[in-house]
């Protein structure tokens, strides 16, 4: 297990197993993220997209497996190291996850306020120009509950950038935008990782945005990876399951009828008796 | 059969003792928050003690009255009637302050904490916290736990003064006790002790009905579901627990 | 921001009636607003029996409150009880051979001592002893009383 110094591997999983309960969701995983790169995560539902992102910043624990960032085994972190590591991390969140009870402006200055002694002329500073870059500096004083959508979104983005991190992690940043918010998400997504250095991790099932957006993309299915590649490069793949993906066929691989008994048998054969 | 009691018990036992070293965890970080983040306490004392005033004050008020009622029918028999104030003061710094308080607070206050840390889980907004590297628990739980434990005995305190004064309006005014009758019988009979009773007790409540809500909201299951089935779970465990303690705490100050 | 300020000041408003409330309960049990007085001059009485008189019960006369009881202790060589009270500096008048019970206000209300002015010209100070005093009327004793004058009565007949 040998570590580069200036490795080009920001994040690496290796022989990941991870059970919720009864079922298995990671059976030996491996996969790679390359720094400075947009990689995308995707996958039918259900099979832990989410879960990943979780083990990779350690709120879970995987069963078996290591994680390693920048070359360090994130299971051998102390709580204090490991709070240091999450610094470097920017999570954007589903529903944008904004704390309700505060403003927007608050909202993105949390970060700041919770880990920073900086002076309020400064905060308000860095929210401002966070807030510009998304293009919501005008929206400062609302609420989270008067934002669309989209525009939450944008403000949790915002929040996630303001303490400048190295990886930024977007779960499902498209889920539920009309086509322009999308878009807007989008620009900001490679605008961010190309004008910061930063590397981005994006989770989603959106295969159109993905593969304008990617750099490259892991398929996941059944635990495993099942393919990866630039977006070019998986449109153009032999694998059934990849392709019943990439192009949304209705069934293949992953078959259309969720498991039951015999159709026929189930119809008639309880009238019978 | 046996087995499902086994595992009930055992899970009981589980539950129990990752209760014990949730209340831990928040004693610990209490000092520090106090002191480092007064402003969140300050704004949870309002969130469980200003805005429950109305009902307490409301209530208390009635429960005064009602103590003026009963005692005077009652007492009238013997001709005491004289004694209303001592019996309602008794009723009230004692017992009914305390308890009804804790039960009240635990319906009003309780609930919004438990929904409100439940509803911040079902939404990811924990997660969050904790991604960006700040504790939930320090940012979260600690500030309303002290805001609960500070706003309880002021509660009671608050319940017990209005309930004497409805107690007064309902004897004298309306009955017709002799106002001298009805302080200076009291003032004899109660003791500094009877308050510090009351005040510990209040302060007793308070702990265990803060503790609780926080504790089933950040457990809660996070659906819609999850969150109702903890807020009203927070009711009704205070409301036992606080019964209980009442009579352990009686019985040792006696 | 004016949304903290405004919390702040309810706040502060809700604490502070909080303990205003906790004072004037505190008050209400030791404060006895109707005697208070900063001068007094403390008086002795002997009693067999004191009845349920405690501490801080009231001392009056003709009615009206002018003192409290401030300690009723045992005397184990006179074999009675020894009761100490204050009375207000203002009321410097009293003859010494004012009679002194403990009486019962109304039939089931606690206890308090009676004074009931003599004619002397030489008043109470501090440290005189009251030496007639009536002792608490026990209720027991007086209902034994009664059923045996009764008794004899009927044994006239």
């Amino acid at each position: 297990m040998t570590m580069d110094a200036a490795s080009d591997n920001l994040i690496e999983v290796r022989d990941l197993c991870y059970s919720r309960g009864a079922r298995p969701i990671f059976k030996d995983l491996n996969l790679t993220i390359q720094r400075g790169q947009i990689t995308a995560i995707m996958g039918p539902s259900g099979t832990g997209k989410t879960t990943l992102l979780r083990l990779i910043t350690r709120q879970l624990i995987p069963d078996h497996g290591a994680i390693f960032v920048d070359g360090v085994d994130i299971s051998t972190l102390s709580q204090a190291k490991l709070y240091g590591m999450r610094r470097r991390f920017g999570m954007l969140f589903q529903n944008g996850a904004l704390l309700t009870d505060l403003s927007v402006f608050e909202n993105v200055a949390f970060p700041l306020r919770e880990h920073t002694h900086l002076t309020n002329r400064l905060i308000r500073h860095v929210v401002l120009t966070k807030l510009h870059a998304v293009g919501l500096r005008g929206a400062a004083d609302m609420m989270p509950a008067e934002l669309s959508g989209g525009m939450a979104r944008r403000v949790a983005l915002a929040r996630a950038m303001v303490m400048d991190p190295d990886i930024l992690i977007y779960d499902e940043p498209f889920v539920g935008l009309d086509p322009i918010s999308m878009g807007v998400i989008v620009r900001l997504v490679r605008r961010m990782n190309d004008a910061l250095g930063i590397s981005s991790v994006l989770v989603s099932h959106d295969v159109q945005e993905i593969s304008t957006v990617a750099d490259c993309s892991f398929l996941i299915s059944d635990g495993k990876v099942a393919a990866s590649g630039s977006p070019a490069e998986l449109s153009h793949t032999t694998s059934k399951l990849v392709k019943q993906f990439m192009h949304g066929m209705a069934d293949g691989p992953v078959a259309f009828h969720f498991e039951a008994p015999d159709y026929e048998e189930q119809l008639l054969g309880r009238d019978v008796e | 059969m046996f087995r499902d009691l086994f595992n009930t018990l055992k899970e009981f036992v589980r539950t129990f003792g990752a209760f014990q070293l949730f209340c831990l965890r928040l004693l610990r970080h209490s000092p520090s928050i106090f002191v480092k983040r007064f402003g969140l306490v300050v704004k949870q004392v309002y969130n469980t003690g200003a805005l429950s005033l109305v009902i307490i004050m409301v209530c208390g008020f009635f429960i005064g009255g009602v103590l003026g009622l009963q005692g005077y029918s009652n007492l009238a028999r013997f001709n005491a009637e004289d004694s209303v104030g001592t019996f309602a003061a008794f009723a009230l710094v004692k017992e009914l302050g305390p308890v009804i308080t804790a039960l009240l607070f635990a319906g009003r206050a309780g609930t919004a904490l438990a929904s409100e840390i439940g509803l911040m889980k079902a939404t990811d907004q924990l997660s969050a916290m904790e991604m960006m590297a700040v504790s939930p628990i320090r940012r979260v739980l600690v500030p309303r736990f002290l805001g609960g434990v500070i706003s309880m005995p002021l509660l009671a305190a608050v319940f017990s003064t209005i309930g004497l004064l409805g107690a007064h309006l309902v004897s004298v005014n309306l009955l017709g006790v002799d106002v001298g009758a009805f302080w200076q019988q009291m003032q004899q009979s109660l003791d500094i002790s009877d308050i510090n009773e009351g005040i510990i007790k209040s302060v007793v409540f308070g702990i265990i009905a803060s503790l609780l809500a926080v504790w089933e909201g950040y457990n809660a299951v996070p659906t819609a579901e999850g969150v109702g089935r903890a807020t009203t779970r927070t009711v009704v465990i205070t409301a036992i627990s606080v019964l209980i303690l009442d009579f352990m705490i009686t019985a040792i100050m006696l | 921001m004016q949304q903290t300020r405004s919390v702040e000041i309810s706040t502060g408003l809700f604490v502070l009636f909080g303990m205003g409330a906790l004072f004037f309960l505190t008050m209400q049990t030791t404060g006895g607003d109707d005697f208070s007085a900063d001068d007094t001059y403390e008086v002795e009485a002997r009693f067999t029996n004191v009845g349920s008189l405690r501490s801080r019960a009231p001392v009056s006369m003709a009615g009206v409150t002018i003192g409290r009881v401030t300690n009723v202790e045992f005397d184990p060589l006179a074999l009675e009880a020894v009761v100490t009270f204050d009375i207000d500096s203002r009321y410097d008048q009293i003859p010494d051979d004012t009679d002194a019970s403990i009486l019962t206000s109304g039939l089931l209300g606690s206890q308090y001592i009676g004074l009931q002015p003599g004619g002397s010209d030489i008043y109470l100070e501090d440290g005189s002893e009251v030496l007639f005093t009536q002792s608490a009327i026990v209720l027991e004793n007086l209902i034994g009383k009664f059923l045996v004058n009764r008794d004899s009565s009927d044994a006239d007949d």
